[in-house]
């Protein structure tokens, strides 16, 4: 399998590097607010983890967006391409969900609305993600550029949308789906958490198995590290590209359905946002595996989360300082690991 | 001038055991010999750009210590070299490029007009025109190197190495260059001209030293007779015996050419030819004539006119894939970028785009590790283990792994290796040469591209000759063991001899 070629052990090194000079920054950064980091730290894991069930849920809402996000980042990476169009992604698959979820009549069972807003959340993630991988093999324009622009015109199309069609009487708050369009909440004491965490977890299951079990795995690989190979053994480059970004879309409008299904049941300006981005960030941080991205997009969630269960003790955006500095961590952390682990060899 | 003895290895690969070359002041001295033959590693030793092993080395009657020379005392003792591709930056004016490493200031601040007016005089003094506030990344290749040239004079070169210099210049480029050498010569520059074309070296060089695999193998006091230096380029033994039968002459075509060209600056010019099963048949050729898109288009990785037919059957037009499912192996030129995904496993790169081994969606592991041992078990490939990762293999092995996977494809028709040992030591050499045998033997038409001419002497039942994207020459059965059969392809190759 060609994924396996990568340094396991390097690739913990390098996270295991990042996460002290994280933990060391962050400490530094709660000494300049005035507080005790040992205190703070404490304070977020207990809270967190052990005696506020509402925290933790939280967690889990927060990383199922990510986990999906971050397959997203990590499926295109793996064809070559850079994907940073996830917001755009994910905004189509909210905005495609809920007008599908507020459309359907009142009374329609589970068993059709919740298939149905899925697909629709992938579908509509998948077209800008086609977009993108169209215009980068046929017209060779830059992944980067195009998704960018794409994220800039999802976000206006969805705005526009909503006051033109959807917001009620003065809110931005759409038409709610039909009861039968809604995940199941996982309890928690109240939070997010949904049932779309199961949907998360076997897209992982999935990558993983087509990384490298199938043959579709293997091209894909091949495209992402050398498109000559890839081309003189008869693999189509531009068709594996185009297939990684309508992948790469799928998996990021699915993120939807953890906002619109599962926690706020419609269509509310801002919903979703941010976790495209930070969906590169997990794929970073998880070193593009599907299983370290689930181990990363805890830790995102974690520190959001913790974040605001502390948030008497430190500002709130002492802590989403924090999950920038993780990612720059883990960024520079690679590097060193390399050297290090030729130094030890 | 100069006189110089050298040795030079690098890790696996000894490029120069004692090679010579002395220059006479004043003259333009070539240094010829074919691919590999360690022409330029000399040249950049003698230019400081480069380390020797050992040797010695004397610039004008003073001993150069080797162990100390470099750039900066090299540029000391006016030697410039210019190479073969450039050394200017693209992005910087040619004066920019000029004072780079001495910038002149005025004032402290920098001032280029001076040298900007030194330069454009220069070359019209030298027949030159050069533009030196152009960007160099705007300039044509043959109005850049113009440029390094008239640059390296400037700064006051009294022996200049040009090496290659023609290689990318147009025809009337090169008449204009080898005219302006003769006119430096005459003015007192001593200038070393590496080439392997023979026609430029009669008409601009006064004395010609012949390398060939890192050897000094001949010096001659005149450039007249072109034949004699040929001969000492390609070496004058005779050819070993290709191992299998010529097919007979009932054999069915595998691989048929028909008028195919490539677009890009007539790389390749209306090629018609024909590989019957089972045959061999080596292209020679310089590196550069077109041999690389002759691949590029069999395969179906280049864009070309014309028709290219399989066991019969029309290809053209076809993707790739098409083309490898009919029944094409292609072993590309370069087995690190386009043969193998390096950061792959050894199993991978063996089934890589092979659906009759992996199956068509599902990998079957079982029958990859099945394959992968017996390929690593029939080729000898080290480490003998299929998840060693590619990278970290030896050039030979990787090859190898290529190998593998192109020449055990079921029902092959036609074979296109190109240059399959470049830089393989001599036990893989023979296990790929028996490969190649063995694919041409089980009936495939089997077409090998090789700078190397001993190789193809070696394994082909029939050479042709490319020079500027046509075939130029052809020998085949007995003509091919003729004692004057190398010197003739030889010629071909440099161009001294005219289109068989």
């Amino acid at each position: 399998m060609i994924a396996s070629s990568r340094d396991p052990n390097r690739e913990a090194l390098a996270v295991a590097i990042a996460l002290l000079a994280s933990l060391a920054i962050g400490s530094a950064l709660m000494l300049v607010a005035g507080k005790a980091p040992g205190h703070v730290w404490w304070l977020m894991v207990q809270r967190t983890l052990f005696t506020d069930a509402y925290s933790l849920g939280q967690v889990f809402y927060k990383a199922t967006a990510l986990v999906l996000t971050g397959l997203s980042v990590s499926i295109a990476l793996d064809a070559g391409l850079f994907n940073i169009g996830g917001e755009g992604m994910v905004i189509a698959g909210v905005v495609a969900c809920a007008v599908t979820g507020a459309a359907l009549p009142q009374g329609t069972p589970s068993i059709i609305a919740i298939p149905l807003c899925i697909v629709v959340s992938a579908v509509a993630g998948a077209a800008i993600g086609a977009l993108i991988g169209v215009m980068r093999v046929w017209r060779g324009a830059h992944e980067v550029i195009t998704s960018i622009m794409l994220n800039a015109i999802v976000a206006g199309v969805a705005l526009w949308i909503g006051n033109e069609l959807l917001f009620q009487n003065g809110t931005t708050t759409g038409p709610p789906i039909a009861p039968g369009a809604e995940l199941p909440q996982l309890g928690f004491g109240g939070s997010s958490a949904n049932l779309s965490v199961v949907l998360a977890l076997a897209a992982v299951v999935a990558l993983w198995w087509l990384r490298s079990r199938t043959t579709w795995g293997q091209a894909l690989l091949a495209v992402g590290r050398d498109p000559a190979a890839a081309r003189a053994t008869g693999i189509s480059v531009g068709r594996v590209q185009i297939y990684a970004m309508i992948a790469a879309g799928a998996l990021a409008g699915l993120a939807a359905t953890n906002f619109v299904m599962g926690h706020k049941h419609a269509f509310e300006e801002g919903l979703g946002r941010g976790v495209g981005f930070l969906g590169i960030s997990a794929a970073l941080l998880g070193r593009m595996n599907p299983f370290g991205i689930v181990a990363a997009s805890l830790l995102l969630g974690f520190l959001s989360s913790g974040g605001l269960a502390v948030a008497q003790e430190v500002p709130k955006e002492l802590t989403e300082m924090l999950q920038g500095v993780v990612v720059l961590a883990v960024a520079s952390a690679g590097p060193i690991a390399r050297r290090y682990g030729k130094a030890s060899s | 001038m100069i006189s110089v003895e050298l040795d030079k290895s690098y890790p696996n690969c000894r490029v120069l055991t004692g090679a010579k070359l002395e220059v006479a002041p004043g003259t333009v001295h070539a240094l010829v010999g074919e691919n590999g033959a360690g022409k330029s590693t000399l040249v950049k030793i003698v230019a400081g750009i480069l380390p020797a092993d050992r040797g010695t080395l004397t610039i004008g009657g003073a001993n150069i210590p080797l162990a100390s020379w470099d750039r900066r005392l090299a540029r000391r003792a006016h030697v410039s070299i210019v190479q073969q591709h450039g050394a200017f930056a693209g992005s910087l004016s040619v004066v920019e490029n000029a004072v780079l490493g001495a910038e002149p200031t005025k004032h402290g601040v920098l001032d280029l007009k001076p040298t900007a007016t030194a330069l454009a005089a220069l070359g019209d003094k030298l027949g030159l025109a050069i533009d030196p506030w152009a960007r160099v990344d705007r300039l044509s290749l043959g109005a850049a190197q113009r440029a390094e040239i008239v640059t390296a004079l400037h700064v006051g070169a009294k022996l200049l190495i040009l090496d290659e210099p023609t290689a990318v210049l147009a025809p009337v480029e090169v008449e204009g260059l080898l005219k302006m050498m003769k006119g430096l010569a005459q003015a007192g520059t001593t200038i070393v001209f590496v080439t392997h074309k023979l026609d430029e070296v009669r008409a601009a060089a006064h004395a010609v030293t012949v390398l060939r695999a890192g050897k000094t193998v001949a010096t001659f006091e005149r450039s007249e007779d072109t034949a004699a230096i040929a001969r000492a380029m390609v070496g004058g033994e005779l050819p070993g015996q290709s191992s299998i039968a010529e097919p007979g002459g009932d054999a069915k075509i595998a691989l048929a050419l028909r008028g195919v060209s490539v677009a890009a600056e007539g790389a390749l010019a209306s090629i018609d030819m024909e590989v019957r099963a089972g045959e061999l048949v080596g292209v020679a050729g310089v590196d550069g004539n077109g041999q690389r898109e002759l691949a590029l288009a069999i395969a179906g990785l280049v864009a070309h006119t014309g028709t290219i037919s399989l066991a019969g059957r029309d290809l053209s037009g076809r993707t790739p894939r098409e083309r490898l499912a009919a029944g094409l192996a292609h072993v590309p030129e370069d087995r690190q970028h386009g043969g193998l995904v390096l950061d792959a496993s050894i199993a991978d790169n063996l089934t890589l785009g092979r659906a009759d081994i992996t199956g068509r969606f599902r990998i079957d592991r079982g029958a990859v590790a099945k394959f992968a041992d017996a390929r690593i078990a029939e080729l000898d490939i080290r480490p003998a283990s299929r998840d060693a990762i590619a990278r970290s293999l030896s050039g030979g092995n990787q090859q190898k792994i290529v190998i593998g996977r192109e020449l055990s494809r079921p029902n092959l028709a036609a074979v296109i290796a190109a240059q399959p040992t470049r830089g393989v030591d001599l036990g893989a050499v023979a296990r790929i040469h028996g490969q190649l045998r063995a694919a041409a033997k089980g009936g495939a038409g089997v077409l090998v591209i090789s700078a190397d001419l001993d190789e193809l002497l070696a394994l082909c039942h029939r050479v042709v000759v490319m020079l500027r994207g046509k075939i130029v020459g052809e020998r085949a059965g007995a003509a091919l063991r003729e004692q004057g059969a190398r010197a003739a392809l030889g010629e071909w190759m440099t161009g001294t001899r005219g289109a068989a």
